[in-house]
């Protein structure tokens, strides 16, 4: 396959941030194609800046480059203005180490982290040079995957997307490698894997047919073709498999034990700035806190925690490696980890980190940040402190199960601002069911009060609000919740932005709640969605996540076009017996279990944490014989979040606090 | 074993290949890690958010190559021991950053001394034109240097304003084959010599002053000149050696 570069080169004095295409990064693979080892192309389908970082993509990446029988590159959206230079040139997608044509790879595999990048999946096929709809992709052309949380609900991108994996990635990308590493062996008259002459490699559309059925023999992979929608009246009835030789339903892929995968081992350090540009250490994966509204949490169970002492080694290693100064111990509930205090302080106090390495934990959980931790954090570099209490109210918070008491609330907000900080900012959701106008002005007295918190210690202090509109999500209890509209929305905005202009001190923020109703209809739409979407992409939609590119009438018209409606997709409050769009995708959860739990949320029923209690049989355990990987037998400092609390009390407001509404 | 502290480190680094699409914040940032890998002990500023005190010369555009950029780095004096090997330091270095960056001497400097951006007084650049001929590049070349003056259109915080690049223009010529006198075949090669104060003039203004319908496909910094008192020297050359009265003598003794 040969390199691109002589044709990219001369494009990107034109474009901004030219560095995104250039490759380079340390811990970055040269690959030798050929020599019967499948070529992966492993993309992530938004821009370099957003992607490079993404710890999936990274872990497959050396997973797959470290096997004899794979390689792998990489690739991201190339922005508007390169896309543009490179199609008015004749220039195809490529990756980024060798700069090769993307349709020469074996494999395009998609990371689907958000519903919004949709449409750049399309545009990046269609950039490759390849046909976007599976059915008219020619027999040699790359297989074409995608993972990811987004993955739970396939449908909208059946159509474009020839296989699905369904779960942790870890052990289905080398049986992938294996199986078609076969397919093609066991093809007299095949080309050579990864050769520069793709079209070799399959005489005939059978071929890839057999293929992509042997692909569905795997455990976690799902292959939309081999599935059949069924509609009545104008509603979905049931996806069932075309014949017996598939499974009726696709169960994920888990990981049972964190500890045999400390990867990334070699984490890629870009030339150019990205997000997240640290070193990201993963403590544990999986979350039982049970909120809600959070399908990582739902779809990522069981909890498995990684061993502290790999975690210290990993965070050594890296930061040699990186010559980071910062690193992130992430997971999506990073306080909750068994000993985390010892692990902060062993970093802090690794004399072979000097003085100046800081450790940020994203997500903090509310109630268990002790003063000792954010004392330990603030040693280095104060960054901005970030709680997500998500609900204005306690009654909220048990509807949503994000049980923080307004107590532990304010306590952790007091144990910031005495530690130093002058900002911090709050998180919270609106559009969430059940929800009065009593619970959104609830986030603006909320805020306030952590004002008049912040002002014991500091004259000038700033909390901000952030609010952002509620989107349902798949196999979570709130799948079956009719999301509010735009102007809902926008009505309790307002409401907000009023209540908190009383408060000096307070800043609201609120993100565009037109982008919520189109994430909605790619959240949990159908296979009729795949429609739309092709018409939002054929209209010039592509980067719809970014705020200047985002456009909600495109998707307006593309529903009408298809005779479809917001109502229908978004709006409308699922029925219990009605077939869902992912039911044949399995995340392990009990459909019984999600129905329970969506009505104890609506009789505002609070759920504890069943790491540290006994077990609801949610299923995702039980139905995989796996367990929790958990060092520690009790639930962390301070025992609330629903473990082992008083739930009574969790709505009361310190008596000092109760006036302090207008500050 | 000397203890003397070396108080300021000076490296001459090239940056070239791929990498030149990077911005001068981007090789900030390398620079940092490779720093922080090497075990240098970098000094560090004060205050509520402290940064290592590294001190680059002047920007280098992104897309622009160069055989020669700087760096001042600030080293901690109170560490004991031989704190720096300033002979392997270099090698080091250029095994730490990424491919293109190409650390070609450390010295260790006197003092605390002026800012590099202080100190360059004018930079050579070489640089490769297309659009026109070279005859016809030769003719523009030779307008140029006889005009007084010499105003392009540029934008200061958002506004047009116009610049005489006139001044700047301390030589200018097209690079010419040292056998036969003639344009270098095939592409049009330009040479030309930029003054930095008041301001630091770009290639590519350089460009639009010859005419806009040039277009510039390769720019390389070949050189940073200090001027003072009719002599002029590079920051550090490649073998090393500082300008005259810059060096800090144990730190030289150590290197040798």
């Amino acid at each position: 396959m040969e390199s691109l570069w002589p044709r990219i080169e001369p494009l990107l004095d034109g474009v901004a941030k030219p560095a995104r295409y250039i490759g380079g990064e340390q811990g970055a693979r040269q690959p030798v194609h050929g020599e019967g080892r499948v070529a992966w192309l492993l993309c992530y389908p938004d821009t370099y800046e957003i992607g490079l970082p993404n710890q999936g993509l990274q872990i497959l990446y050396e997973l797959l480059n470290d096997r004899p029988d794979a390689l792998a590159e990489r690739t991201y959206a190339p922005w508007v203005d390169m896309e543009a230079a490179m199609r008015a040139a004749g220039v195809p997608l490529f990756s980024v180490e060798g700069h090769r044509p993307a349709a020469g790879f074996d494999v395009i595999a998609f990371n689907l982290s958000a519903e919004l990048v949709y449409t750049n999946v399309l545009n990046l096929l269609d950039l490759a040079g390849l046909a976007v709809r599976s059915a008219d992709r020619r027999p040699g052309d790359p297989v074409v995957v995608a993972g990811g949380h987004c993955a739970f609900n396939p449908e909208p991108l059946a159509d474009f997307v020839d296989a699905f994996v369904i779960g942790d990635g870890e052990e289905v990308v080398g049986e992938i490698t294996e199986v078609l590493a076969a397919h093609w062996r066991d093809r007299p008259g095949a080309g050579a894997l990864g050769a520069a002459v793709p079209a070799g490699r399959d005489g005939t559309g059978v071929a890839r047919a057999g293929l992509l059925r042997r692909l569905a023999g795997i455990d976690g992979v799902y292959v939309p073709s081999l599935y059949r929608p069924e509609y009545e009246g104008g509603r979905l009835v049931a996806v069932e498999p075309v014949d017996g030789a598939v499974p009726a339903r696709v169960e994920k892929r888990t990981i049972a034990d964190l500890a045999d995968w400390p990867y990334p081992r070699r984490q890629l350090v870009p030339l150019t700035e990205v997000v997240h540009d640290r070193l990201n250490v993963e403590v544990f994966r999986g979350c039982t806190r049970g909120c809600r509204f959070c399908q990582a949490g739902m779809i990522t169970r069981p909890v498995r925690e990684r061993p502290a002492a790999q975690v210290d080694q990993m965070v050594r290693q890296g930061l040699e490696w990186t010559g980071y100064d910062e690193v992130a111990l992430t997971s999506l509930s990073t306080a909750d980890f068994s000993g985390i205090e010892g692990t902060v302080r062993r970093i802090i106090e690794d004399p072979r980190h000097g003085e100046r390495v800081s450790v940020s934990l994203p997500s903090l959980r509310v109630d268990a940040f002790t003063v000792g931790t954010a004392a330990q954090i603030q040693r280095v570099r104060r960054t901005g402190l970030t709680f997500a209490p998500e609900g204005g109210t306690w009654r909220m918070r048990q509807v949503i199960n994000k049980l923080i008491s307004e107590e532990d609330l304010y306590r952790a907000v007091d144990a910031a601002f005495s530690q130093g900080w002058r900002r911090v900012k709050l998180y919270f959701l609106i559009g969430l069911p059940t929800e009065r106008d009593e619970d959104v002005l609830g986030i603006a007295e909320l805020g306030a009060r952590c004002v008049a918190i912040g002002r014991r210690y500091h004259p000038s202090v700033t909390v901000v609000a952030s609010v952002g509109g509620f989107v349902p999500k798949p196999h979570t209890p709130f799948q079956w919740f009719g999301q509010d509209t735009v102007a809902e929305l926008r009505r309790k905005i307002h409401l907000l932005k009023d209540a908190g202009r009383r408060t000096r001190g307070l800043t609201i923020r609120w993100h565009d709640p037109e982008a919520s109703a189109a994430e909605g209809i790619a959240s949990r739409g159908d296979r009729r969605i795949g429609a739309v979407i092709e018409r939002v992409w054929r209209a010039g939609g592509t980067f719809q996540e970014w705020s200047e590119r985002f456009d909600l009438t495109l998707w307006e018209e593309a529903l009408a076009a298809e005779g479809l409606s917001l109502d229908d997709t978004v709006h409308r409050h699922r029925e219990q017996d009605e077939a869902l769009p992912w039911d044949h995708v399995s995340a392990g959860l009990h459909r019984d279990f999600l129905w329970g739990d969506w009505q104890d949320a609506l009789a505002g029923a609070g759920l504890e944490d069943c790491r540290w209690t006994p077990c609801y049989d949610c299923g995702a355990c039980t139905g995989f014989g796996l367990e929790h990987v958990v060092a520690s037998a009790t639930p962390p400092a301070g025992g609330s979040q629903g473990t082992g609390q008083d739930l009574s009390t969790g709505g009361r407001v310190p008596v000092e606090l109760v006036s302090a509404r207008r500050g | 074993m000397s203890t003397a502290a070396t108080r300021r480190i000076r490296f001459r680094y090239a940056k070239g290949g791929k990498i030149r699409f990077t911005s001068q914040r981007d090789v900030a940032r390398m620079w940092e890690r490779a720093l922080r890998r090497s075990g240098l002990p970098v000094a560090w500023s004060e205050g509520f958010s402290p940064r290592p005190l590294l001190s680059f010369g002047l920007a280098l555009p992104t897309g622009c190559e160069s055989s020669g950029e700087y760096l001042d780095v600030r080293v901690e004096a109170d560490v004991g021991g031989p704190i720096v090997d300033l002979a392997g330091l270099a090698p080091q270095l250029t095994e730490l950053l990424p491919e293109g960056i190409d650390v070609q001497a450390a010295a260790g400097l006197e003092g605390v001394g002026v800012s590099l951006q202080q100190e360059v007084t004018s930079c050579n650049w070489e640089m490769e034109v297309q659009g026109v001929l070279a005859e016809e590049l030769a003719t523009r070349v030779g307008r140029l240097l006889a005009s007084p003056s010499v105003l392009i259109r540029r934008e200061r915080k958002g506004r047009p304003v116009e610049d005489d690049l006139r001044p700047a223009v301390r030589s200018l010529a097209l690079l010419v084959d040292p056998v036969d006198r003639t344009p270098v075949a095939g592409t049009a090669r330009i040479e030309a010599e930029l003054a930095t104060h008041p301001r630091g003039v770009r290639p590519k203004e350089l460009l639009e002053g010859l005419g806009t319908d040039l277009v510039l496909v390769r720019a390389c910094r070949t050189h940073q000149w200090i001027e003072r008192d009719g002599s002029r020297w590079e920051p550090l050359d490649p073998d090393g050696h500082l300008p005259p009265g810059a060096d800090a003598p144990h730190a030289q003794e150590r290197a040798s």
